[in-house]
């Protein structure tokens, strides 16, 4: 955090100040180590491991926070007896399909439930009803479909069965008791590396730092998403985190720190292929598929998502206007569904494959920031046209030219036929926009200067290519057209005084309409009031309110010296300006604060509302003591102790019985790469880890465990961030400053491996994978840590991830190394963790770098089957 | 000069002697370095911005000059950063207004060996055209006899630096052209 979050680190110091404990877990030691109280290193790619040791030792020690677990968890809920856990079958959960590598997660239900899986998954049961068709449930699961919980819990319908004694032997609480009892201290010292006394002393400063007086929070990364199993990471966070009673609640939570200005704000408002503004599934093929069966299939009955169909119909209206009408379903049909995953990596087998033959690459640098980049080059390579607007001229654009493959002479420029558009894009500093930063905030960013030459905004860009191709295409008659030719797209826009004849389009006219509008066309302020019969329109249900009474709520700038802690009116904070989530649990049951020390909002029994420093994240007028009719629906059949409202149960789940891909609770597996045999499980990997749709001669896996083979890459390496370099590094590595700050690529090791290996401090090495061969140079360091793993030595080698062969600071990229083995939830990449050789010396230049690579292939015995077993 | 003004231009004596023990402010001043304002001192205008690069948000203050962008720091009022900006966030003037900007539009031809120039206006047309074409060419009506109103060969990467503005005028766009392979670096 302090290296990749450096301003926020210094709340962290706040805290420390105060006297919060600080415990750094990584495999390196780094500057957040040195500020640390603590730092643990442990071998990367074992944190559920480590994690599931501390479970155990708050289950084993009755440390749980056991009012706030009974009240506000699923702790009491009776599980199916068809439910089989890792305990009953070595490892693996029941429903597992070994030859679709899927879970069918019909058992993971509840007791005496109505089965109705999660609005990830109830997609799924939409082909049991009648008229629905089967379809394969595996291309519904790999859409992403849990990815739909972003804003909330998945749904369930009817009443749970409840042991509140929690003795039950089907209950929650008890099959986690049983689940985790094998992560005891001595197999998280086998597995991780950590010796037991630092583990105990962890286990001890977390358990007594929670409870009703003191709360904990956990802080990641990517180091824990980009895993075969990075979704299971953060679950195991969470039900550590209720044990604790740690959400909802002031100085707790699980905080992501994300990596980009608005990474967050791509994902709410989704530049994702799963996604709908706010959360909304995009919908699967299904024949006859319409919106009312679509709202059937995806929404449940309680909570605030059984209020889809308005946020849907709102949708529609705000892109489809006067066009959209209940007669035609709102232009439901308009949407175009979706047939499995089309996640980036799906696109670049696309794009090899011939089938994908344009590209617009937005701000993003894939040529060196995606996992095998070299598939992403020669992706490129198979395109007919790519346009890419960016700063400078990074690696995504120039590769055709400078990159690697030409080098080596696997590819050759004049042989590339794609046509390239480079547009200069405009900086922040000139336009108007919103960001939304890693805690949910809008903070809205003014323009100062007009930009220069043809450098233009986003905004520009995709508003004047829609107008030209609604331009291009008036008249037509072919029906494909009418969702293009019916887009609302009559933005404002000015004129732009150093470009005459051109113009801007007004952002601010694009707020409002993601704020939405009633139906005479006045702001609206909340979620609440939107319909489902056509009269409100609204582009993002979650950020209904940023502009309401007409007031662009998300550029308020109110010192912080002039307001308390919470900084309410300091930009906007989706949902409603909250700023802790599900913060009724920071109250008791009966709406008492559980601490003086810990109050954040409260039952205020004169007034009947709640009250506090925040904004609850509660119906108002919601009594503690409200208990729902049983035939009511929406947010009316939470009762007013169930503050988790996005949940069809108004509770936080521990246990998961609809919503993940891969089980409804984590399980340590191995990586895809791993140097060891699984020691918990005779299951070595995540059995439904995505690989198979990406195996391809340049995406090679190696042996791994106890495999033959897997001795060729005996050390563990793990990517990762400086704070002088930006993501893939093009934002920092063509500029000056941070160039001449880390001005090549490195790569850490101990002096152990530099002496096993022969490295030098500052000389030259070369790492290599079944994948490819970089070169960099070499810091030999005490920071890393060789570990002892079930009785051998390991060693790691630290590979930031941020150069390239462009920019002022050029070097090679490391995800020339990494691999396209995916978590199954998130599609998100395994580069946190993988084996690789090292040895000293530049690598070869030509033909020989591929040379090498395949001596190295040769060696390991790997063939295309390699590493793809279940 | 008399002795006292000699010795009192000596930076060590008033590093010693005033409040500044460290010698990082009025100790170390010279006659020239005192007549200097900063740019901010004399800026036309402040404009309220946030950093670009992370997601913690820190807030910064754009020093505007002539129409020009002469300074950027930390915005002291923000609650999220009180002021302050790492490296990163500190070069943020030279991001926006250094060498390695961009200006131009450039276009490679198939099977071209180097950039050439070409007009904004007409490569914003040819790229309308290509969307056009390459959608009409990879467009599904149907899979497995469901409808999927589709097209398959277009596809966007990126969004995480760009504003929500502007993330909602792309996913507008392209799911009304039928393009469903749209994604940015939160998949990463």
């Amino acid at each position: 955090m302090a290296e990749c979050h450096p301003v926020g680190f210094q709340w962290v110091m706040e805290a420390k100040a105060r006297g919060a404990t600080v415990i750094h877990v990584d495999p390196r030691f780094t500057r957040t180590s040195a500020l640390a109280d603590i730092h643990v290193p442990l071998r990367a790619g074992t944190d559920i491991a480590f994690l599931g040791g501390i479970i155990n030792y708050v289950l084993q020690h009755e440390k749980d926070f056991r009012e706030y677990v009974v009240a506000y968890t699923n702790a009491a809920t009776i599980l199916t007896e068809d439910y089989q856990d890792t305990e009953d079958l070595d490892g693996v959960f029941s429903g597992l399909d070994p030859e679709e590598r899927t879970y069918d997660f019909h058992t993971w239900q509840y007791e005496g439930m109505e089965v109705q899986a999660a609005s990830g998954q109830r997609d799924q049961e939409y082909a049991d009803q009648p008229g629905g068709r089967k379809r394969s449930t595996k291309s519904v699961r790999q859409a992403g479909r849990g990815e739909a919980h972003g804003s909330g819990g998945a749904a369930i319908s009817g009443q749970p069965q409840v042991d509140p004694t929690l003795q039950h032997p089907r209950c929650v609480y008890q099959v986690l008791k049983r689940h985790y009892a094998r992560y005891t201290p001595e197999i998280v010292e086998q597995i991780c590396g950590v010796p037991q006394d630092t583990f105990r002393r962890v286990c001890e400063h977390l358990t007594d730092n929670s409870g009703r007086d003191r709360t904990s929070a956990f802080v990641y990364s990517v180091g824990w998403t980009q895993h075969t199993v990075g979704v299971q990471y953060i679950r195991s966070a969470a039900v550590l985190q209720q044990l604790l009673g740690n959400m909802g609640r002031p100085g707790g939570g699980i905080v992501a720190l994300r990596g980009h200005a608005s990474i967050q704000g791509s994902t709410d408002i989704p530049t994702l292929f799963n996604l709908l503004p706010g959360y909304i599934p995009m919908p699967h093929a299904h024949a006859h598929l319409d919106l009312d069966s679509f709202i059937q299939g995806e929404s449940p009955r309680k909570g605030y998502w059984a209020e889809m169909r308005a946020y849907m119909v709102s949708l529609l209206k705000a892109w489809w206007g006067p066009a959209a009408t209940p007669e035609n379903d709102f232009c439901f049909d308009y949407l175009p569904r979706l047939t499995g995953s089309h996640s980036t990596y799906e696109t670049v087998m696309a794009q090899l494959a011939g089938d994908c033959k344009g590209y617009f690459l937005m701000g993003e640098n894939p040529a060196v920031g995606s996992a095998n980049a070299k598939m992403q080059r020669l992706g490129m390579a198979n395109l007919e046209w790519l346009v890419v607007r960016d700063f400078s001229l990074i690696e995504s654009a120039t590769w055709w030219k400078d990159g690697p493959e030409i080098e080596t002479g696997e590819l050759r420029t004049e042989d590339i036929g794609t046509e390239i558009f480079f547009l200069p894009a405009a900086a922040h500093t000139e336009k108007d926009g919103s960001f939304t930063n890693t805690q949910r905030l809008l903070q809205w960013h003014h323009q100062a200067v007009e930009p220069s030459g043809d450098a233009r905004s986003d905004l520009w860009f995709v508003y004047h290519l829609g107008r030209k191709i609604r331009e291009k295409l008036a008249g037509s008659v072919d029906r494909a057209d009418r969702p293009i030719l019916d887009l609302t797209w009559d933005y404002p826009t000015r004129p732009m005084p150093s470009h005459p004849g051109d113009a801007e389009p007004d952002a601010e006219a694009v707020l409002a309409e993601i704020n939405g509008w009633d139906a005479e066309g006045g702001p609206l302020s909340s979620y609440e009031q939107l319909n489902d019969d056509g009269s409100t329109a609204c582009g993002c249900w979650i950020y209904c309110g940023v502009y309401s009474d007409g007031v662009n709520q998300a550029s308020r700038r109110k010192p912080s010296t002039e307001q308390d802690y919470t900084a309410l009116e300091w930009g906007w904070a989706w949902p409603a300006n909250r700023r802790v989530l599900y913060n009724r649990a920071s109250a008791d049951p009966d709406g008492r604060p559980w601490s003086r020390r810990k109050a954040l909002i409260w039952w205020d029994g004169e007034k009947a509302l709640w009250t506090g420093h925040d904004i609850a994240d509660f119906t108002a007028a919601k009594s503690p003591w409200y208990r729902p009719p049983t035939d009511a629906t929406g947010a009316e059949a939470l009762s007013g102790v169930d503050p988790f409202v996005m949940q069809a149960d108004g509770k936080s789940w521990l246990f998961v019985p609809a919503g993940l891909i891969d089980g409804p609770l984590p399980a340590h597996y191995e990586p895809q790469e791993s140097p060891v045999p699984n020691l918990l499980y005779s299951q070595q990997r995540n059995p439904v880890r995505q690989i198979v749709s990406m195996v391809h001669p340049n995406d090679r896996f190696q042996p791994s465990g106890g495999q033959p083979g897997a001795e060729v890459f005996p050390y563990t390496m793990s990517t990762y961030r400086i704070a002088e370099h930006h993501t893939a590094g093009g934002m920092s590595r063509y500029q000056p400053y941070l160039s001449e700050l880390a001005p090549e690529m490195f790569c850490e090791v101990s002096p152990e491996l530099a002496a096993e290996r022969g490295l030098e401090h500052a000389g030259w090495a070369t790492i290599v994978t079944a994948r490819n061969a970089i070169e960099a140079r070499v810091l030999v360091t005490e920071r890393m840590t060789p570990l002892t793993i079930d009785g051998r030595v390991l060693h790691h080698v630290g590979l930031p991830y941020h150069w390239g062969h462009g920019g002022l600071a050029p070097g090679d990229a490391v995800n020339d190394l990494t691999h396209l083995s995916l978590d199954p939830n998130s599609h998100i990449q395994e580069v946190k963790v993988g084996q690789c050789d090292i040895r000293p010396g530049r690598r070869p230049r030509g033909p020989a770098r591929v040379e090498l690579v395949k001596e190295y292939q040769r060696r390991a015995g790997i063939t295309e089957k390699t590493g793809t077993e279940i | 000069m008399g002795v006292k003004t000699w010795i009192e231009g000596w930076p060590v004596y008033r590093q010693l002697t005033g409040g500044d023990p460290l010698g990082r402010a009025a100790a170390v001043k010279s006659r020239r370095s005192d007549t200097l304002a900063p740019r901010s001192a004399t800026a036309d205008k402040v404009v309220k911005s946030i950093c670009p690069f992370c997601a913690v948000g820190c807030g910064q203050n754009v020093f505007v000059k002539a129409d020009e962008v002469v300074q950027v720091e930390g915005d002291p009022d923000s609650p999220i950063s009180r002021g302050r900006l790492c490296p990163r966030g500190s070069s943020t003037l030279q991001l926006v207004t250094g060498s390695a900007r961009e200006y131009k539009v450039l276009h490679r031809r198939p099977h071209g060996t180097d950039w050439e120039e070409l007009d904004l206006d007409t490569a914003m047309d040819m790229i309308a055209d290509r969307v056009i074409a390459t959608r009409r060419e990879g467009w599904q009506w149907e899979e497995d006899d469901a409808r999927v109103r589709r097209t398959m060969g277009l596809a966007s990467l990126g969004g995480a630096t760009m504003d929500n503005e502007e993330n909602y005028l792309l996913k507008k766009l392209f799911t009304a052209l039928g393009a469903i392979q749209i994604e940015n670096q939160a998949r990463i």
